[in-house]
């Protein structure tokens, strides 16, 4: 199985960020997996996404044209990449930001107030973290198990005081239902 | 029998190129004697330049690398941070270090490269038969500046110790002559202190050699070195501009 | 097997030469290769290497020119626009008959370009790219682990002929992430007795140089260097067959181009097309031999690449015009999709598939 996921939203929201999470996911799972950015003087302030490509097989092209898996956080995001989905597949939408509802009815759509959610924790800018959360839940690519393993891989020992709460916010999002 | 004067033992025996009256013949010598004096032909690594000095390869015993226009201070660079226990040098003309190469020369001198930089300023470009130098003097009759070094056109010449004077990196900055023999004797000083300075430590330093190309002024050498000492002397004044050497030694 | 961690593709270039004994690293900022020069600013301090950010990329592949002349291995990496301005010195690297590893992270161009990935730079690559008759050795990683595996075999490469070998990876390559076993510690150690160390009054001056004003030993150094890329061609050529067995149809594509490639392979099996991939490892050497073996063999070849069709010469010189080669390109940053090549191979199956 290999299911390609799109992270999309504003430079600053932790797309990048949310891409490593899942990347190490699949890594400790023993997944194949590949991990793009965009790059450029997008990083700063733009627009900004994030290829994640997890599979059993190794990985061909590491571009993710035809999401599987859409996260949304922002309107622009969603305006520009509702259609790429495949049928099937999975739109995540950030819905404290993006007002609208999503157009098409063969994708399985999941709107999470993840800001407002972050907010809540006293961590808004975690709502990257709520979103990753959700994904887990939803989409059968990778599992809840041994989270921490993962999670311990990307928040550097720097930043060490901030994995409880990242913890907290990606099983806010795990937990979510609308 | 006692040998009073001899060929230094880091030249080759390789013939000069260089045309009669030339003063590379002397810095050479220069540079030479001071290798010898400091017992260090075997840990000295040269890089020559690219102009009239482009074969010194030939003419230094030690081991050298010749390299592209204007970048000695850049190979140099890399030889000196790969190898720093070995003393390196670089000697370079004036369209190498002060036009092609004055990037990898204000560089060198602002990291405080612990090298040694041998600039002989001549005023012309030698090699390629007597062009306009970035140090050509204002007025001076070249090849491509056939009625005299025009200020509003070409610039001024650029005087490299004051240049690099300004900055905080350099250890020493000297600026001599080899146009007579007092002069000889106090640029043999001057290199060898510069040389000095890199064993011990102190960093960057630049000895500019103020020099003659009676073939390319269309001069006698003697008339050359008249020339020297009437024209290009007062517009490039000898003396050190900058010793930060006592200073780094506390 | 090591383990396996996450790295950028920039990080595992950089990381690999560190491990393959190079502790010499000079470069200049440009995207998309920066993060290469971060890492070796971050670990050369620490294991008693050198970082040096050079004034220019002119400064620092002279620096690489100097480190090199000392028998160290040493490394500079940087962008297409960059790598313009390091080909003077790459020239008299190879004319000294050095050892060194140029990265080239490839962006769009000509000119300023762009930042996002190309591999427009295969002529210069591969051609010559400064003055004079020369070559590199011209290595193509496809995915973060052989970004860090081609890196170690390009510095053993280089020393073993004296010829300075590049890694030609793109924008993409460079940015992604993916899991890779970084390669165990390994310096093979290629004695240099040409290395200018001070002579230590125990031999006669070694001089790197590229300069012979005496026509006939300039040809005969011409003629020398050749003898040693006959050697580079005959043993050197590099690549990947995939499902090239049965192929009618045969992608050739590097790097980014060819993991599009593979999925297209893939997805016209799945229709019943045979499609097949040669993937040249190095570019320079090219892998000829296999490509005129398809010729044989094949109905068609498709060139897919992000250029306007530079490496399609080499296909056609490889396969000698047995077949029909046709271009499938992106460029200016844009790279081609699985369905674009699919289209393409469709396109001349027409109605023999």
């Amino acid at each position: 199985m290999t299911t390609q996921i799109l992270i999309a939203g504003f430079g600053g929201q932790g797309v990048l960020f949310a891409g490593k999470v899942l990347s190490y996911k699949a890594l400790m799972e023993g997944k194949e997996l590949s991990w793009l950015p965009s790059y450029g003087p997008e990083m700063r302030g733009g627009t900004a996404n994030c290829s994640v490509i997890v599979s059993d097989d190794p990985v061909g092209s590491p571009i993710v044209s035809k999401p599987d898996v859409l996260i949304a956080m922002n309107l622009p995001s969603l305006d520009k990449y509702e259609d790429a989905v495949n049928p099937g597949g999975i739109i995540l939408v950030e819905s404290t930001l993006i007002e609208r509802k999503v157009k098409r009815s063969d994708v399985n759509v999941f709107y999470v107030p993840a800001t407002r959610l972050a907010n809540e924790m006293g961590a808004p800018t975690l709502a990257n973290m709520v979103m990753v959360g959700k994904l887990i839940a939803e989409c059968d690519a990778l599992t809840h198990d041994n989270l921490e393993d993962a999670l311990h891989k990307v928040v550097s020992a720097k930043h060490a005081d901030l994995f409880e709460i990242n913890l907290k916010a990606i099983n806010t999002g795990y937990n979510y239902k609308a | 029998m006692a040998v009073v004067f001899q060929k230094p033992k880091s030249l080759t025996d390789a013939e000069l190129h260089y045309c009669p009256g030339c003063t590379h013949g002397i810095i050479h010598r220069l540079v030479a004697e001071a290798i010898d004096t400091l017992g260090i032909e075997g840990k000295t690594i040269g890089v020559a330049p690219v102009g009239c000095a482009v074969m010194a390869y030939n003419y230094f015993a030690c081991d050298m690398v010749e390299a592209a226009h204007g970048r000695a201070p850049a190979v140099a660079t890399g030889i000196k941070r790969s190898l720093p226990e070995n003393v390196v040098f670089t000697y370079q003309g004036d369209g190498d270090l002060a036009s092609i190469g004055m990037a990898e020369t204000v560089h060198a001198a602002t990291r405080n490269e612990n090298i040694t930089v041998i600039f002989v300023n001549n005023a012309i470009y030698g090699m390629t038969g007597g062009q306009m130098a970035p140090t050509s003097l204002p007025g001076q009759v070249t090849q491509t500046s056939p009625y005299g070094r025009d200020v509003k056109v070409a610039g001024y010449p650029v005087k490299i110790c004051e240049l690099l004077a300004g900055l905080d990196g350099p250890a020493y900055l000297e600026r001599v002559a080899v146009n007579n023999v007092k002069n000889v004797k106090n640029a043999k000083r001057a290199i060898e202190k510069a040389f000095r300075n890199q064993i011990e430590g102190k960093g960057f330093s630049l000895i500019e050699v103020v020099s003659s190309c009676p073939t390319n002024w269309g001069m006698t050498p003697e008339k050359a070195l008249q020339w020297v000492e009437e024209k290009m002397i007062p517009y490039y004044p000898l003396g050190v501009y900058k010793d930060k050497t006592e200073e780094v030694a506390k | 097997m090591a383990e396996k961690v996450l790295m950028k593709g920039n990080e595992a270039i950089a990381e690999a030469a560190i491990r393959a004994g190079c502790r010499h690293y000079f470069g200049y900022p440009i995207t998309p290769q920066t993060e290469l020069a971060a890492y070796m600013a971050k670990r050369m301090p620490k294991i008693n290497g050198v970082f040096l950010q050079a004034e220019s990329e002119i400064a620092a592949i002279n620096m690489v020119y100097g480190v090199s002349g000392t028998g160290k291995r040493v490394m500079t990496s940087s962008s297409s626009p960059g790598i313009s301005l390091k080909q003077e010195g790459i020239s008299y690297i190879a004319g000294s008959d050095l050892p060194c590893l140029i990265v080239n992270v490839q962006r769009g161009g000509p000119g300023l370009g762009g930042i996002q990935p190309s591999q427009s730079d295969y002529f210069q690559a591969t051609k010559g790219g400064g003055h004079g008759d020369y070559h590199l050795i011209v290595l193509t990683p496809d995915s973060v682990q052989e970004m860090a595996d081609l890196t170690a075999l390009a510095f053993d490469l280089s020393d073993k002929y004296r010829v300075p070998a590049m890694l030609l990876a793109d924008g993409t390559l460079g940015q992604m992430m993916e899991p890779v076993a970084l390669p165990e510690e390994h310096v093979n150690r290629v004695e240099k007795p040409w290395a200018v160390t001070g002579t230590e009054g125990k031999r006669k001056h070694n001089i790197i140089n590229s300069l012979y004003l005496v026509p006939e030993q300039l040809e005969e150094k011409n003629l020398e260097r050749y003898r040693r890329y006959k050697a580079i061609e005959e043993n050197e050529a590099r690549f990947e067959s995939y499902m090239m067995d049965d192929a009618e149809y045969c992608i050739v594509a590097f790097g980014i181009a060819a993991r599009v490639s593979k999925n297209a392979v893939v997805a016209l099996r799945k229709e019943g097309i045979k499609a097949g991939l040669i993937r040249p490892i190095t570019i320079w050497p090219f892998p000829k031999k296999v490509i005129a073996e398809a010729a044989e063999k094949v109905k068609a070849f498709v060139s897919v690449e992000l250029s306007m069709g530079q490496m399609i010469e080499d296909v056609k010189l490889a396969e000698d015009c047995k077949k029909p080669v046709v271009l499938c390109n992106r460029v200016g940053g844009m790279i081609p999709t699985p369905d674009q090549v699919i289209e393409t191979v469709k396109k001349i199956a027409g109605g023999n598939a």
